[in-house]
């Protein structure tokens, strides 16, 4: 292997470079599914209520009646230009849907994993450490259940328990607050940090704890399991042996040798999780009726509005992308061994 | 036939033991009930009335309602056992579909390599990294107005995200296989493409396919109830759906009736956890580098092995 091969500069541009065919791709295999399969989209949307005239008259605002190739490319140039199109049923330019309500999933992703490292990295070392005792056994189930138990359910159960409290269990924040914050960044934990009201962001706050408890808890499992399988590996390295070998106290070699090591795929691990946090952040905000793009997703599936639907999975299948790009360039980064 | 089912059971030890019986136990529990669900259940899975009695509305349990009623009069403990039958079909046909689907893909593309090959792992990997819910979503979405939204559509649409797995773990093993000294030696002999691949690759890259299997069952019944919340799922007049049904509690939720969310919850739980044991459970036992080494102490007496030595050099 040749030095400027595995140089990182030239890792990253590889990668960066990547992006735009797996975008594209992605996007064709949106288009194919979303444009070509199915019927009309227009009378699908708001079939019964427009007479054939109008309908008309709205397909042709959308182009959809021009040939599939034309919208094809004009799907690709507009995406290229942060254009993901309009909805039918509601007539909204899709990016105005994306800024609303991208803050609000955005806050609820972070304050999960948040939640998942601090909670699952801790349990999976002690899994690892203490194998097959009774805590591994118990923080296995543990693992395992959580990542069985459907998202939805254990955010019912919360709401079950948590509502009788007076604890928020409901949308992002009081109809007040709603009322008070004026939007500037369009996330809503963010602005009413800035607008200074000290009340209105603690009700923010407050309305975030239970839907990033529980998307963190589904996270927190695979960390869980993770992590510890992690460890048993990094503890049986050559490495490991020859830390022991070398007399180093028992206590050592686990945190600095085996610990440290187990430690560097967690960052894979969070970009394999991308994808799963947004699957679990549409049920969520579905359970707490939050108002992200989840929650609007599934609005417009049940709409059978297909342009919304193209848009947002659109937008998904980009950010998609784009966070695994930047995951895999960032463990480039700390592990040397994957850039070859 | 039995001594090769059990083999798994046998070859593995202590934890991993226990693991794969407490989740074999729990699984063919659930199949048990989809299998027996009209003897087992006390009612129909769309029945809100008996001997002309209608059930209540959101009944708490009861010695009639075992599990209580939910807000469409339905007895929960009726829809949960008819759920069970619903849930194993579905998972039983997409893993199915994935296997027959995903497998000869990827040993073709494994074995025939080249350009071919590169441009199938991309569109795989592509269809991968996409988050599955969302593939699901948009497949269930689409096969709802041709299909409708019976078991064989959610089985289709569950389908379409399996088949990159059972693609990328046998493209890699047949990748590998290809080099092998047997593949050779069938090469040698003259053995065409087709031969090799049917005869030698298949039974040796077959062995990964049941730990992939369980597992996506385990994920699949996650997955069909997330349709069925979302409202894409099964239709409810189709069969019992018990994600379905967690979507009709939503509303219960908020003013404190439980027994229309724990009960067809548990009842994912328990049979996802169970698929996962035994996927788990299985993978230790395929997988040897995950067996844990039990080492033998060996007992030398004190002073003995060097007397013992020097005694044998005389």
């Amino acid at each position: 292997m040749s030095a400027d091969r595995g140089s990182l500069p030239r890792y990253i541009v590889q990668r960066i470079l990547l992006v735009i065919p797996m975008i594209w791709l992605a996007l064709t295999i949106v288009f194919l599914l979303l444009r070509v399969a199915p019927g009309d989209p227009v009378s699908a949307a708001v079939g019964g209520k427009l007479d054939a005239a109008a309908l008309a008259s709205r397909r042709h605002s959308l182009g959809l009646d021009r040939p599939l190739i034309v919208q094809y490319w004009d799907y690709i140039k507009d995406v290229a230009t942060f254009n993901f199109g309009q909805t039918i049923s509601d007539n909204r330019p899709i990016i105005d849907v994306i800024r609303d309500n991208g803050g609000a999933t955005l806050t609820l992703t972070l304050g999960a994993f948040l939640f998942a490292l601090v909670f699952g990295i801790p349990l999976g070392l002690l899994a690892g450490r203490y194998r097959d005792t009774a805590a591994d056994a118990v923080i296995r189930v543990f693992g395992v259940v959580s990542y069985a138990a459907p998202i939805f359910w254990t955010g019912l159960l919360a709401v079950i328990l948590i509502a009788p409290t007076g604890w928020p269990t409901y949308d992002i924040a009081s109809p007040v607050t709603k009322f008070e914050v004026h939007p500037v960044t369009h996330i809503l934990l963010v602005d009413a940090a800035l607008s200074g009201n000290a009340d209105a962001f603690w009700d923010v706050l407050q309305h975030h704890v239970l839907p990033c408890l529980t998307l963190g808890l589904l996270l927190s499992g695979v960390f869980i399991r993770l992590v510890r399988v992690n460890l048993l590996h990094s503890l049986q390295g050559d490495y490991v042996e020859a830390a022991r070998a070398r007399g180093i106290a028992e206590r050592h070699v686990i945190r600095r040798h085996a610990f440290r090591n187990a430690l560097v795929p967690v960052i894979t691990i969070i970009g394999l999780q991308v994808a799963l946090t947004m699957s679990g952040a549409v049920l969520t905000e579905r359970t707490f009726n939050w108002p992200g793009l989840g929650n609007q997703l599934v609005k417009y599936l049940v709409a059978r509005d297909y342009s919304a639907v193209q848009g947002l999975v659109t937008f998904f299948a980009i950010v998609v992308v784009i966070v695994s790009v930047f995951i895999d360039i960032l463990n480039a980064v700390i592990d040397p061994r994957v850039r070859y | 036939m039995f001594k090769t089912l059990t083999s798994p059971i046998r070859n593995t030890s202590g934890m991993a033991r226990w693991i794969l019986l407490a989740g074999l136990i729990i699984t063919a529990a659930f199949v048990i009930m989809a299998i027996f669900a009209p003897w087992i259940a006390p009612y129909g899975f769309a029945q809100n009335s008996s001997d002309g009695m209608r059930f209540p509305k959101m009944g708490p349990p009861s010695a009639a309602h075992p599990l209580g009623t939910n807000d469409q009069f339905f007895d929960i403990l009726s829809r949960v056992i008819w759920g069970a039958r619903t849930e194993v079909t579905v998972v039983v046909l997409s893993v199915l579909f994935a296997v027959s689907v995903g497998m000869p893909l990827g040993l073709l593309s494994g074995f025939l390599g080249g350009w071919a090959d590169r441009l199938m792992v991309f569109v795989m990997d592509v269809l991968y990294s996409f988050p599955s819910l969302l593939l699901a979503i948009v497949f269930a979405f689409l096969l709802r107005g041709p299909l409708g939204g019976g078991t064989f559509a959610a089985a289709l649409a569950l389908t379409a995200i399996y088949i990159p797995q059972y693609f990328r773990v046998v493209r890699s093993t047949t990748a590998s296989a290809r080099e092998a000294t047997y593949v050779e030696a069938a090469r040698a002999i003259g053995a065409r493409n087709g031969t090799i691949m049917g005869r030698y690759l298949f039974g040796n890259v077959i062995q990964s396919v049941p730990v992939i299997g369980t597992l996506n069952a385990a994920d699949a019944i996650s997955t069909l109830a997330a349709l069925g919340f979302i409202g894409l799922g099964i239709q409810p007049t189709d069969a019992a759906e018990w994600g379905y049904d967690l979507s009709r509690a939503l509303d219960d939720a908020q003013s404190g009736i439980w027994w229309t969310t724990l009960f067809p919850g548990l009842a994912i739980v328990l049979l996802v956890t169970g698929l996962t044991l035994v996927g788990e459970g299985l993978n230790e036992t395929v997988n040897p580098t995950l067996r844990k080494r039990r080492f033998r102490k060996v007992r030398m007496p004190a002073n003995e092995p060097t007397s013992a030595l020097v005694e044998g050099e005389v």
